[in-house]
This record gives structure tokens, C-alpha cells and sequence, in this order.
């Protein structure tokens, strides 16, 4: 068994809402190893951006808070830290990339300045040291013109090269750990095609763990080794990424995979999953997936299941009753 | 000779730029001779990456933007040339769904009024009638009367687009363009209004223009293909043809390019070079000559035209023109 | 599977509706600064429409036995140079400049709302000559142009409520002009002209119910801004008669006797500040309460 990177244990995170809270995300828990891919898909409003804002701690100003659970990190819990312990962290051990690449840069400074910056804040170097390892950061990502790119404003690039430099900005620091939230979301196919290459080769050549989040399960199989399936702030399914898609148990991946289309299977009607996805406010009793499951039984409608392996599996764990034949209530 | 219910031709439409004192004035070839018939009850797509022209292309012939050249025949009859009076009447013919479920609704009225608003400008119905009849098109795209009285910020994406679909067809469209209305939505949804709009095209015999960027959705709705690049159409065949026999190198890429939602399925990448042509300054000869991996001489100097390669098949590439 | 894509989509999945209106009160009412600006604003109106007849004394009356009175259980904010009761006169003035003021700004509202729309609809030529002449007029401080027109047009009530109308119609221009452009701009916008839709119909029934929200927020602000100019225009004896009572006029009759009589001047004064601030409190709460950005 390889090393735990990232340790997330009984995660509860809740947002003020008027004069309640609600919960976003509820009993997550999960761990990242050294050097792995690691997916976790869903739906919009499904909690996969609060869990990764909750890990990063940058939930402050959205009026969230994590009420519940660890998140430990090389065996430290995150949550104990300071917010100043945080920063030295955030970044240079842990780092992010957005959807949008375009409004994650500042955009009245160009990208030699905001790169240098960003790099000096975490490591201890001079300017011309810190623009040598920023340029070889571009290169590395593949931006062809790199001294022309050092010298350019934001919004003279493309969306695909602002997230090339998001992701060297990332990885300036060698993170151990990239929390990727839906980065090729914005991009078209082929530049996403480039940057999910890139990805990939970095993964590889330094070893960082990235937790990819996405809602697009095409991206999740090629290129993840583990799958986290998250449905109204639950995680519902964890598999490898080869059960997942050809034994997938939850009747909500059933569904989320059935629902794909795909290239070359000349089908002109799709299964769908009815209705949509429930409202944090009004969460339904039970399973949360339960209005929306052909299979649910009373038992489905009254408890909820914990998440637990799957009988006779070693890592493949789903939150359903329907599999799960010794949970009781 | 009216077997196309829609003809576009030689359609061309630009953008100024930098419209700054003093500066020179630049043009975004945002669409670029673009060609192609659609035939009753088909659904033709244009496929593209950001960029490419689709969505103009869609506005041009909704008359919502008027084209440079060109013409746009409808039933025979050129509508580029029109005014917005003489259009009028032809828009309860032609009908469009946008893409973006929660700006495309105006959110200070009731959906049952939004759905009767093409009612009331194109038909004699009195309120009552025009109330029955949203309540019947409410529940052809799968939701009940009682959602008629609530305001659009009360739904959800999906529900919003049965919304905008139901408006579409109040007032019994030969044609319906849709202009990527699935793609702000999440894949369970997108499903659910694909489905529904293709039992909506078997029930009525509506014939669509489906724009996207998104290569399977489109496989799933479509008869015939139109890939466009920068502006122009590259290669348009039947569906099934297309995907087993991509031509234009730009074709392979996109497909290429498409994740397979199958661990043990990988694509063999066609790669591109460098980056998207800025629209302003198009290339020389043919357009995609600075990506394409096949470049001759003759891709740099001359524009290739749409030639048919196979029966219904038509490519814009050197290449194929010699094989 | 034909069934599957029209599944009925029950209306009680939906979180039950809230009442736009009840959610409006739930936010303004959080704003206390603005509630007791509303509440003091409806008693000044309460005060503009009965009190004239409910008051003790009337107005015009002079009792040339208690001049320049200061406060007294018998008149309770003193007397005048005549011996008028100055409550009484400050009730009746209510009145006036109140009516002047809304006056003014309804019809400064309507002919810059018409303006800003049409500006910001069709733009072009429409668009500039609006504009320009928004900014000439914008050129002069306000309080010089309304001298201007009533000089002009020769003191008179109906003569300030028009030249306190002719400099609020380019604020108003120029804000609803803004907010066209930007309302415009809204794919419904264009999902409106795509179903045949005529400009008028766009302008109308989609376009000038979105400026509506700022629209309110000004009109609340401009009626003190209003009441502040009516009040100057008097007080410099342009306004109404001198005779009638106006918190304007009576300022300016205090002014006088500063030294002997200071209520003559704090009354009328403090009423004018507390209203105009009234009124601007409130503007500043309903933006903040109108603006979905805020809390």
C-alpha cells in the first residue's frame, strides 16, 4: 500500500442560508495515495466544488462552514491549522486550478509579475531566479512563445493557454497535491484533449496526486485510476475506475453512466434519469436519491445507508440498501 | 425544386473591431461563405469549437442579425433581404431555443405568459384559449399546469428548457433552431431534453438546425453534419458517414479529441498544432493550414472549395479533391 | 421508452413558492435607518392631507398680541413677525412643498423615463441628441438652471414645479438610459425579438419593467433633492406667494429676525433637513433591499 497523501474523514460542511443552516456536504470521507488520479464526479449542486473548497479552507467568505470531520494531509489535520499555517500550505504543498483560467489571473498585471509573485511567496529566491523557474514552468506546459507569454496581459491569451499558465503557476511550487476543479470545463475539445495530456504527464514525471473534479465521465475514464461518485453532498460510490464503469452498483451511476452519449453507438434515444437533483433546502428524508430511483423501497424513503463495500469486493464501497444486504437501520 | 425547406447560400457576415477614434478599422470574418440546404423534417447540426460561426450563423438565419452577402432561401423565398416587418409574419414558422436556460427567460413574468407570448403576436386567440393551449403544451414537455403560474427563478435548468421549448412550438414551427440547448445542462438532464425533443420532432414533423460543440450529443440527434472552422464549413455528411469516415484532418482532430467514457477505450489522438487563428486576420489559402499536420504548398496559396467526395459527402480540403 | 422524456414533473418538487413581495418587506425590514425614514415620511403625508384640519389655528390668522412668540404651551413652536402660529404654518406648508416636490420629480420621472428609454433602445442619432442635451443641462448646477427658468418664466408654484422637473429629467435619463442598455443586453431580449416580438412591445413589456428598480430608488432620492430646491427657490423669492405658507418662505422670513425670534429659522429648518434626509434614507434603503447582490 502506497503512501496516504490526503486523509478526509466524516467531512460535514454547512452554508448559512437566511436563518438555517443547510448542509452542503454531509459524512465524506475518502484518501487520496501518493501519485494517483483520482476522480470525483457529479452533477451540478452535488458538492464537489464545497468539498474542495473545504479541503483548501477557502470557504471564509461564501458564509460556509465545515461543522464536522478531519481533513489530514501527510497526517496533519488541515482544520487544526492557522489560517497563517494554512497560507504556507495552500499552494505550495497543496495547490488549485479553477474552471474559469480567465478570472483566476489578475487582469491588469501581466502573467511575468503574477508568476514571479507567486512563486516567491513560497519559495525563497531572487526575481531573476523566480522568472527562470516561472519560464521553465511555460515551457514545461507547452506554451510555444514563452517569453512572449511572460510579457502578456491575461486577456491577450486564449482560455486554453491562460489554463496552461494556471496550471504551471500550480505545479511552480512541485505541490504534492492538485485539486483540479472541473479544469477543461470551459475549453473546447481539443484544447481540453492538450490540457488533459498535460495533466497526465505531470502526474507522472513528479509524482503529484490530483484529485480531478468533474462532472464529465469521459474525462474521469480516461484519466483517473479512482472514482468518487457524489450526489446531493454525499459520496455515493468509490471504485477503481474499471469497476466503476463496467460494475457500477449505485442505481445513480447506473444512470449517470447510461446517460452519456457516446461516440459510434448510433442510438437515438438516451435513458435519463428523471426529475433533478434535490435542493439543499429541502433535502428528501432517506436516501437522497431515493425520488429519483426506480428501484427505491419504503426502506429507501424512511433511512439513510452509510456508505460500505460491496459484498465480496475489496475496494469498491456505494451508499445504497439495494447492494448492501447486511446494513441494518 | 423546393425539396430543401431551407437553402443557405454563399452566406457571409463580419464584425467590426476596434471601432476606436482614429484606429483602423478590422473586420471578424465571423462568418464566411457558409453553404448548406436542410430538408423537411431532417435535423441538420453544425458542429464547431468556440468561435467557429455556428452561433452567428444561427442568428443570421433567425433574422436576428442581417448577413453581408448571401442569402437564406425559406421555402423558396429569400428572407436576408427582409425587413423585421415583412419577417414577422414568417417567424411562427421559424422558431429558436438558446442556450442559456436561466437568461433566456424573462424573469419578471409568469411562465404561462412567456409560453403564450408568440400566441398573442401571431394568433387571433383570445386569453382563454391561449391559456388552454399553455396548458397543453405544458404537459407535451412534461410539466403540469400548476407550473404555469410560477416565475422562471423557480425552476431548474432542465425544467427552464422544457419551458423554452414549449414557447417554441406554441405557435406550430415548420423549423426550429436550436442553438446548443443542452449544453448548460447536466448530462442526466441533457438526456431528458434530447429525448423530448426528438419524440417532439416525430410528433409534429419539425425539421431542426441543432447547433453544438459537443460531438456525441450531436450523433444522437442528427441526420446530417455540418463541422465548421473558423467561419466556414469543412466537411458535411450524413451522420453515420461522417463518424466512420471523417476526411477533413480538422474532422479527425475534434473526433479525436472527444474523452470516451470507457476506461478501456482510448482515442488515437489526430494532434493539432498552435492555437486558433484570430478571426480578424484569417489565413491565407486554406484555413486550417496552420494547424493541420497534412500542410502542402498548395493548402498555403489556394482556398480550397466544397467538393463532394462521396455521395452526399462534401469536404473543403486539397487532399481529398485529389484522391 | 417514448413515455420516458415526458415524465410528469410534480409541482411539489418545487420549494414552495415565495411571495416576491413578502421576501421585499423580510429584507427592508432589516434596514432600520430606512423603516423609520418610511414611517416618518408617511406621517408627513398623513400630516400634508389632514392637517390642515385638524389644526388649532389657522395659518393666515396674525395676532398682532404675540409677536414673535417663542415656544409657549398656546403656540408650541411660537409665533411670527404677525404673530401667525408658525406650527400651524409649518402644517399647511407641509403641504405645499410636498406637492411641489412630488410634483416635480413625477413629471421630471416620466419625461426622463421616456427619454432614457428611447435613448438606450434605438441609440444612434435618438441616443446623442438625448445625451448631449442631458449634458448641457448637467453643465449648470442645478439650483442656478431652476433660478434660471423661474426667472424666466416668472415666480409662481407651477412655475418651480417646472423647473425643478426640467433638471431631474436628465438624471433620470441618463440612469434609465443605463439601465436599458444593460437589460437590453439579456438573451430574453433577444428571445423576445426571435418570436416576432415588435420594439415596442420589447421596450415596453420587457425591457422598461427591468429599469423599474432603479427607476423607484431615484424617484425616492430625487423628491428630497426636490424638496431641498423648491424650498431654496422660495426662500430666495422665487417660489409661492409670500403670504402662503411654505417651509421655503418661512426660512426666508426668519432669517430676519435670527437674533430675537431663532424658532422662525430652526423650525422650518429642521423640517426641511429631517424630511430631505427622510427621503434619501429610504432611496438608500430600497437600493439596498432591491439589489440582489446584497444580503
Amino acid at each position: 500500500m502506497s503512501e496516504t497523501i490526503l486523509e478526509v474523514k466524516n467531512l460535514r460542511t454547512e452554508f448559512k442560508r437566511e436563518k438555517s443552516y443547510v448542509t452542503a456536504i454531509h459524512d465524506v470521507s475518502f484518501s487520496l495515495n501518493k501519485g494517483e488520479i483520482v476522480g470525483l464526479v457529479g452533477e451540478s449542486g452535488c458538492g464537489k466544488s464545497v468539498t474542495s473548497m473545504s479541503i483548501m479552507r477557502l470557504l471564509g467568505d461564501t458564509s460556509g462552514k465545515i461543522t464536522n470531520g478531519e481533513i489530514r494531509f501527510k497526517g496533519r489535520n488541515l482544520l487544526d491549522l492557522s489560517e497563517r499555517e494554512m497560507q504556507t500550505i495552500r499552494g505550495s504543498r497543496i495547490s488549485m486550478i479553477f474552471q474559469d483560467p480567465m478570472s483566476s489571473l489578475n487582469p491588469p498585471i501581466r502573467i511575468e509579475k503574477q508568476m514571479i509573485e507567486a512563486v516567491r511567496i513560497h519559495e525563497n529566491c531572487s526575481k531573476e531566479q523566480a522568472r527562470k523557474i516561472a519560464a521553465d514552468m511555460l515551457h514545461e506546459v507547452g506554451i510555444p512563445d514563452v517569453e512572449n507569454t511572460l510579457r502578456s496581459y491575461p486577456h491577450q491569451l486564449s482560455g486554453g493557454m491562460c489554463q496552461r499558465v494556471m496550471i504551471a503557476m500550480a505545479m511552480a511550487c512541485k505541490p504534492e497535491l492538485l485539486i483540479a476543479d472541473e479544469p477543461t470545463t470551459a475549453l473546447d475539445v481539443t484544447i481540453q484533449a492538450q490540457i488533459m495530456d498535460l495533466m497526465k504527464k505531470i502526474q507522472k514525471e513528479n509524482g503529484t496526486t490530483i484529485l480531478l473534479i468533474t462532472h464529465d465521465l469521459g474525462v474521469v475514464a480516461q484519466m483517473c485510476s479512482r472514482v468518487l461518485v457524489m450526489y446531493a453532498g454525499r459520496i455515493v460510490e468509490q471504485a477503481d475506475v474499471h469497476e466503476l464503469f463496467y460494475n457500477p452498483k449505485h442505481p445513480y451511476t447506473k444512470g449517470l453512466i447510461a446517460c452519456v452519449p457516446k461516440i459510434g453507438s448510433d442510438v437515438r434515444r438516451l435513458p435519463s434519469i428523471p426529475g433533478s437533483v434535490p435542493d439543499l433546502s429541502v433535502m428528501p428524508k432517506g436516501c437522497k436519491f431515493a425520488p429519483r430511483c426506480q428501484y427505491a423501497s419504503d426502506r429507501c424513503l424512511k433511512g439513510e445507508p452509510d456508505l460500505v463495500l460491496v459484498d465480496g469486493r475489496e475496494n469498491h464501497w456505494i451508499r445504497c440498501y439495494l447492494e448492501s444486504k447486511d446494513q441494518t437501520m | 425544386m423546393d425539396e430543401n425547406l431551407m437553402s443557405v447560400q454563399d452566406l457571409v457576415k463580419t464584425f467590426e473591431v476596434n471601432k476606436g477614434f482614429l484606429a483602423q478599422k478590422k473586420y471578424v470574418h465571423a462568418v464566411n461563405h457558409v453553404s448548406f440546404d436542410i430538408k423537411p423534417g431532417e435535423t441538420f447540426s453544425l458542429v464547431g469549437e468556440s468561435g467557429c460561426g455556428k452561433s452567428t450563423t444561427a442568428r443570421l438565419l433567425n433574422h436576428l442579425i442581417r448577413p453581408d452577402s448571401g442569402k437564406i432561401l425559406f421555402e423558396g423565398k429569400d428572407i436576408a433581404a427582409l425587413k423585421e416587418d415583412e419577417m414577422r409574419p414568417l417567424r411562427s414558422d421559424i422558431q429558436m431555443i438558446f442556450q442559456d436556460p436561466y437568461g433566456s427567460l424573462d424573469p419578471r413574468m409568469k411562465i404561462q405568459d412567456l409560453i403564450a407570448e408568440p400566441l398573442l403576436i401571431h394568433t387571433n386567440l383570445s386569453a382563454g384559449e391561449r391559456l388552454k393551449k399553455v396548458q397543453e403544451l405544458l404537459g407535451l414537455v412534461g410539466l403540469s399546469p400548476e407550473h404555469g403560474e410560477r416565475y422562471p427563478h423557480e425552476f431548474s435548468g432542465g425544467q427552464r428548457q422544457r419551458v423554452g421549448i414549449a414557447r417554441a412550438l406554441s405557435v406550430n414551427p415548420k423549423m426550429i433552431i436550436a442553438d446548443e440547448p443542452v449544453s448548460a445542462l447536466d448530462v442526466s438532464i441533457q438526456a431528458q431534453v434530447l429525448n423530448l425533443m426528438q419524440d417532439l420532432q416525430e410528433k409534429f414533423h419539425l425539421t431542426y438546425l441543432f447547433i453544438s460543440h459537443d460531438l456525441s450529443v450531436v450523433e444522437m440527434i442528427s441526420d446530417r453534419i455540418g463541422v465548421m472552422y473558423l467561419g466556414t464549413i469543412v466537411e458535411t455528411a450524413p451522420k453515420k458517414e461522417i463518424f466512420a469516415h471523417p476526411l477533413h484532418p480538422y474532422t479527425k482532430a475534434l473526433l479525436s479529441a472527444v474523452p470516451i467514457a470507457d476506461p478501456e477505450q482510448h482515442n488515437e489522438r489526430v494532434a493539432l498544432k498552435g492555437e486558433l487563428p484570430s478571426p480578424v486576420n484569417p489565413p491565407s489559402g486554406c484555413l486550417f493550414h496552420t494547424r493541420c499536420p497534412y500542410c502542402t504548398k498548395r493548402c498555403r496559396e489556394e482556398r480550397p472549395q466544397l467538393t463532394e467526395v462521396s455521395p452526399g459527402h462534401f469536404c473543403r480540403c486539397h487532399l481529398m479533391e485529389s484522391a | 421508452m417514448a413515455e420516458e422524456s415526458v415524465v410528469r414533473q410534480s409541482a411539489e418538487e418545487l420549494p414552495k413558492p415565495k411571495s416576491p413581495y413578502k421576501e421585499f418587506a423580510r429584507k427592508f425590514l432589516k434596514r432600520k435607518a430606512a423603516v423609520v425614514s418610511l414611517i416618518f415620511i408617511i406621517v408627513l403625508a398623513l400630516v400634508a392631507i389632514f392637517g390642515p384640519m385638524v389644526i388649532r389655528y389657522n395659518p393666515n390668522a396674525a395676532d398682532y398680541t404675540a409677536l414673535l412668540q417663542g415656544p409657549s404651551p398656546k403656540h408650541i413652536w411660537g409665533t411670527d413677525e404677525f404673530g401667525r402660529d408658525v406650527f400651524a404654518r409649518l402644517i399647511a406648508g407641509t403641504r405645499l412643498s410636498l406637492s411641489v416636490a412630488l410634483g416635480s420629480v413625477v413629471v421630471g420621472t416620466a419625461i426622463g423615463i421616456i427619454l432614457g428609454l428611447l435613448a438606450g433602445f434605438y441609440g444612434g442619432i435618438v441616443d446623442s441628441i438625448v445625451m448631449r442635451g442631458s449634458d448641457i443641462l448637467f453643465a449648470f448646477p442645478d439650483i442656478l438652471l431652476a433660478i434660471a427658468i423661474v426667472a424666466i418664466l416668472g415666480p409662481g408654484v407651477i412655475n418651480v414645479v417646472i423647473a425643478v422637473a426640467v433638471f431631474t429629467v436628465p438624471s433620470f435619463a441618463r440612469i434609465i438610459r443605463s439601465a436599458t442598455l444593460e437589460v437590453k443586453e439579456a438573451p430574453y431580449v433577444e428571445v423576445a425579438r426571435s418570436i416576432g416580438c415588435t420594439n415596442s412591445r420589447i421596450l415596453w413589456k420587457h425591457i422598461f419593467p427591468g429599469t423599474v428598480q432603479s427607476m423607484i430608488v431615484n424617484f425616492t432620492m430625487r423628491i428630497g433633492t426636490a424638496i431641498l430646491a423648491s424650498s431654496s427657490l422660495s426662500f430666495l423669492g422665487f417660489g409661492a406667494n409670500v403670504t402662503e405658507p411654505d417651509w421655503g418662505t418661512m426660512l426666508s422670513q426668519g432669517r430676519n429676525y435670527l437674533n430675537t425670534a431663532p424658532h422662525m429659522v430652526l423650525c422650518p429648518g429642521l423640517l426641511i433637513f429631517l424630511t430631505v434626509l427622510a427621503f434619501n434614507l429610504l432611496g438608500d434603503g430600497l437600493r439596498d433591499t432591491l439589489d440582489p447582490k446584497i444580503k
